[in-house]
């Protein structure tokens, strides 16, 4: 077993236990770090097929950013989980035969036999200096320029879309509005009352 | 060295896992949008293991838009979760069911 092939059996099961782990813990926060390794372990086998561009934007744009948003968002609500997890072992017969029968029929399809060595050649390794980013970067401005500039209006609809949702006026929030605070007069604030000096009676 | 039907396998086992926890949690509106994520995760592993051995870089760009999409979706998903629980004060699935569907 040579070397690739150990980082690979170590680096597979690293991201079935975390995947396991991910649908099977009580706790929300832990099931979002149990992610985080799931992502971060993809990336490692990315990096074995040469994908660096890729590893890299999914540990920057994943793990960087989303999770960062489901941690968040996991912590922001008062979530109590008892009443989440009912059900777990009712359907534990169920997920587990579809889930087994699915892995069968992708195993049937993708095994050795179709996908081995003798089908699919393992290609030869990239010479050193060769760049996965200016690969990626030739066909992606070029070939897919119209689905790239479609995905930036897709994140920007995401974004709008994002705050007109989570953005509510609340009334007992206290916040100021300088138009107002410039076009006040000093008689707004201020009221000269005349009045004739009193003798204090003692 | 290491065959595509490996990687192939991998992804199918972690698709499969993503499945079974969508049957699991089916109560816990967080735990599936991570089952989804699980789910896209293990088909960019079958794009990228496609686009090394047949060497195509097309795979690789799909895979991008897919990153792109699914970081979308994380993100419009979670606003929905978080103006959910702002006005029901639960995410549990079940009590989901003032459309009456």
């Amino acid at each position: 077993m040579d070397f690739e092939r150990f980082i690979f059996y170590v680096f597979a099961a690293i991201l079935i236990y975390a995947a396991g782990r991910v649908i099977t813990v009580r706790n929300p926060v832990h099931a979002a770090l149990h992610l985080v390794l799931a992502f971060f372990t993809c990336a490692g086998l990315w990096l074995l097929l040469e994908a660096e561009f890729l590893a890299i934007t999914l540990v920057l744009v994943y793990v960087g950013a989303v999770m960062v948003l489901f941690l968040f968002v996991v912590m922001m609500l008062d979530i109590n989980a008892s009443p989440l997890r009912e059900g777990f072992i009712r359907y534990l017969p169920v997920g587990l035969v579809v889930a087994t029968l699915i892995v069968l029929e992708m195993y049937l399809v993708v095994r050795a036999r179709n996908f081995g060595v003798d089908s699919v050649a393992i290609p030869a390794r990239h010479p050193e200096g060769y760049s996965n980013v200016r690969e990626i970067g030739s066909v992606l401005y070029t070939d897919y320029v119209y689905p790239f500039e479609i995905a930036s209006v897709i994140l920007l609809v995401a974004i709008i879309a994002a705050i007109a949702l989570t953005m509510r006026k609340r009334p007992e929030t206290k916040s100021q509005n300088p138009a107002e605070q410039v076009a006040v007069k000093a008689r707004d604030r201020v009221r000269v009352v005349e009045m004739k000096a009193e003798v204090k009676n003692r | 060295m290491i065959a595509l039907s490996d990687y192939l396998i991998l992804a199918a086992i972690l698709f499969g896992l993503s499945v079974a926890g969508i049957f699991l949690n089916r109560k816990n509106v967080i735990i599936l949008l991570m089952a989804i994520e699980l789910m896209l995760l293990a088909v960019n592993m079958n794009f990228i293991a496609f686009s090394y051995f047949l060497g195509d870089t097309a795979g690789q760009v799909f895979v991008f838009f897919i990153l792109t999409v699914a970081a979308a979706e994380a993100a419009i998903g979670l606003a929905i979760l978080v103006v959910l629980f702002r006005n029901r004060q639960t995410i549990n699935v079940q009590d989901l069911d003032s459309l009456k569907g």
